[in-house]
């Protein structure tokens, strides 16, 4: 008889593996992707298809070039670097654009720590964040090219900034909320189907969330991070559209506006750069929440989700060694 | 109404019972026979019979040498061939004692009638003394004599006992198989040692994946409100005797403690048959029911096992050696052993062999760990795998371990098996905690 294998237990493996994993984010991502190829065309397909190639071929060369190791592209993890970076972009970026981001992203944010796994930021927010404080122009560009329309009468209602830009720029114009808000249909239906104007991962709430249930059904994250950011956000916006409606938004508003559910479902929830234990994992949300809020209200961006991420990104260690998960056999009463 | 399960971690493996259906058959007696001196925790017995001594069936051939020991009893008829050093299954030499098997001759006080004498008559000091006698050690694994854990300290009391019917291993069936064929018996095990430990009260805990099983035991336990089957969710590690008075009683043995500290005493339902063979019918343990099992075996079974059978003889009868065999496990998936030897000879606790192919258990490169926390939630101790195991590879970091609690794990392996990194967690664990606990254990006692 040939040699048998002799190792310690257990003797069996989950189909678990970390390709598995992304694959499943990927088709998360599917709604989202095909929402912005309807809505955004070829450009929105360009942008993906350069952010992609450029994440998965910038991993490949650092590991095999630098690294001197095996690839690790097959994990899949650039990929749904590309991917979210993408869905971060505005409809109208060049491609040099998403080739600066994805170098960024993958080359600075996540091998420079050692690849997956080692990483303390988001690397497709990193990649995102970088491109808008170097290139605020090009990124805060919201014009829709006419030829990219497929929805005429809809799209010629906006100006194709995003609603939360529309609502601070008013703002910053002496407009009251009620003022600005009569001009433009921000509606919850309208942000929660399609909302046009933002980047390609932003224009459907229905599609984000499509993606969250797919995540939750599959087990690939919990709804711990992504629903403590949502209810931080929707208190802290409660309490101050209730003290002053003339000048802060309002819970539905800021829940569908903008990337709070691209960031709350798929970049906070970012096993690598998010904390482990469940108590860690909620007071990593609230402050996700709160910075958010803060920067929404009180910043200079209209948006601050990327910003809020990325500064509690850098919690996690602390977090990760302070939030314990329960022991058995300690802290329970018996009874 | 929810099932009842233990509250922390615990994993859903497939659970692939292919043999529950196949009967137990009587396995044919061996040629020659190598009993083990090392059949239960503690100190190997003593062997009392020499070359060339004549033994009947349910002879003592050894006794116990230390308080944490039991005799081991010949489970054949013939002439005793040699004592002798031989490797078992996992290439350990242990004193074995060979027997040329001829015939089929026992002690004549064995019961060896069909009846089934469900009427207690032995005090408690009795049913302690009988058990201790017939050799019985735990049979959920981890072979502990019987009746020192039937007699606990005096400064803790017992509440109830618990039956363990979980069988929450993948692929095991000898549980699912005796609470369907003797149910009665069982109970009567379990009346037993509800006696000798002077409790009212007893939890049969089944998974709920043996419906026929949980359907035997309720009806054989009808008649005794004392006894109780409950019926328990699915999930791996249930059968482990911390989740599994957490489980059932929503109790937590402490850190360090014993599950007598809970007030519960958990015994298995094999150990619970035995038992009942050695208190009813003089019969010491000699043999176990075993799984034969694997995808790739020819005949799925479960056979009755003299003790001492090598695991070559077992295949044999469950149609031989299948060709793509790549490993052969002593036990289920998750906790079995693996076996070196297959010329090894079965023990009193050992319970099934399983043959894996190739496919089924090689394991995969490991990658980057990419901190999902999925050992975390997957450990039913509360403990962070990926922590304990960065330390352990890290050396010298015993300090953290201690702090960490590795001493708390129970090897179930839930951590490994979820790993999608295929990080070997448990590997790296396992030697960590064992050093672990040798230098709590040189420490003074305060």
């Amino acid at each position: 008889m040939k040699e048998v294998i002799v190792s310690p237990s257990p003797h069996l493996h989950s189909s678990l593996s970390t390709r598995s994993i992304m694959r499943d984010v990927l088709i998360a991502l599917a709604p989202s992707i095909i929402v912005s190829v309807l809505i955004y065309e070829w450009h929105a397909l360009g942008l993906l298809a350069v952010c992609v190639l450029t994440c998965v071929l910038v991993e490949w060369l650092i590991t095999k070039f630098l690294f001197k190791r095996p690839s690790t592209i097959g994990d899949l993890s650039a990929v749904v670097t590309g991917v979210l970076l993408a869905l971060n972009l505005p409809p109208s970026a060049p491609w040099w654009i998403a080739v600066v981001g994805s170098i960024v992203a993958i080359g600075i944010a996540k091998m420079t720590f050692g690849g997956l796994g080692q990483n303390i930021f988001n690397p497709a927010l990193v990649g995102r964040v970088f491109l808008l404080v170097s290139f605020p122009v090009i990124m805060t560009d919201w014009t829709v090219p006419d030829s990219w329309k497929i929805f005429d009468s809809a799209v010629d209602a906006y100006s194709g900034a995003t609603p939360l830009g529309i609502a601070k720029e008013g703002l910053l114009n002496g407009m009251t909320l009620p003022e600005i808000f009569a001009q433009n249909d921000f509606s919850w239906k309208q942000m929660f189907y399609i909302q046009v104007g933002g980047s390609a991962g932003e224009i459907s709430a229905l599609a984000l969330i499509l993606g969250f249930v797919y995540l939750l059904c599959r087990r690939v994250i919990k709804p711990t991070i992504p629903l403590t950011i949502v209810a931080t956000v929707a208190i802290v916006s409660g309490i101050f559209s209730a003290v002053n409606p003339d000048v802060y938004t309002g819970p539905v508003f800021n829940i569908f506006a903008g990337g709070l559910l691209l960031g709350s479902i798929f970049m906070a929830t970012d096993y690598v750069t998010s904390p482990m234990t469940t108590k860690g994992q909620i007071i990593f949300a609230v402050g996700i929440g709160l910075i958010t809020m803060m920067v929404r209200y009180f910043g200079s961006y209209p948006e601050g989700v990327s910003f809020a991420i990325l500064i509690m990104n850098c919690t996690v260690p602390l977090l990760n060694k302070y939030c314990k998960p329960a022991r058995f056999g300690k802290e329970v009463k018996n009874g | 109404m929810r099932l009842k399960t233990f509250r922390m971690g615990g994993i859903h493996p497939d659970d692939n019972k292919i043999s529950a259906s196949a009967a137990v058959e009587v396995l044919p007696l061996p040629a020659v026979a190598y009993i083990s001196m090392a059949q239960h925790l503690g100190a190997p017995a003593t062997p009392i019979v020499q070359k060339g001594d004549k033994v009947l069936v349910g002879q003592v051939i050894a006794e116990p040498s230390g308080f944490v020991s039991a005799p081991v009893h010949s489970p054949y008829s013939g002439t005793v061939k040699a004592v002798e050093p031989r490797a078992d299954f996992a290439g350990n030499m242990v004193t074995h004692v060979v027997i040329d098997v001829e015939g089929d001759e026992w002690l004549p006080q064995i019961d060896r009638t069909p009846e089934i004498k469900t009427e207690i008559t032995a005090s408690r000091e009795e049913i302690l003394e009988k058990i201790k006698n017939a050799g019985i050690v735990g049979l959920g694994g981890a072979a502990f004599p019987t009746h020192i854990k039937l007699s606990p300290p005096k400064d803790k009391t017992a509440e109830c006992l618990i039956i363990n019917g979980t069988e929450c291993e993948p692929y095991l069936t000898s549980d699912d198989r005796i609470m369907q064929e003797e149910p009665v018996q069982i109970v009567t095990g379990a009346r037993i040692m509800m006696k000798a430990l002077g409790v009212p009260k007893c939890y049969i805990g089944i998974e709920e994946n043996k419906p026929a099983a949980i359907e035997s035991m309720k009806k054989a336990a009808a008649d005794y409100s004392g006894i109780e089957v409950v019926v328990l969710k699915k999930k791996y590690p249930q059968g482990g005797e911390k989740q599994l008075i957490d489980a059932i009683i929503h109790r937590r043995v402490p850190s360090m403690g014993l599950p007598i500290d809970t007030g519960a005493v958990v015994q298995n339902v094999g150990t619970a048959l035995a038992v009942y063979e050695a208190v009813q019918k003089n019969k010491p343990l000699i043999d176990n029911i075993f799984t034969v099992t694997g995808k790739c075996v020819p005949q799925q079974k479960n056979f009755d096992v003299r003790v001492g059978t090598t695991f070559r003889q077992i295949i044999e009868a469950a149609g031989g050696i299948p060709e793509n065999a790549a490993k052969f496990v002593s036990g289920g998936p998750m906790m079995g052993k693996a076996i070196v030897n297959l010329d090894a000879s079965t023990v009193k606790a050992s319970a099934a062999l399983l043959v894996l192919t190739e496919e089924e258990t090689l394991r995969k490169k490991e990658s980057n760990c990419i901190r999902c926390g999925k050992c975390a939630d997957a450990c039913p101790m509360g403990l962070q795998p990926f922590l304990l195991s960065r330390l352990a590879r890290a050396g010298g970091r015993q300090e953290e371990l201690e702090q960490e609690k590795v001493f708390d794990c129970i090897e179930c392996g839930c951590c490994l098996y979820t790993c999608p990194a295929n990080i070997p967690l448990l590997d790296v664990i396992r030697p960590a905690k064992a050093e672990v606990i040798k230098i709590m254990r040189s420490r003074p006692k305060k």
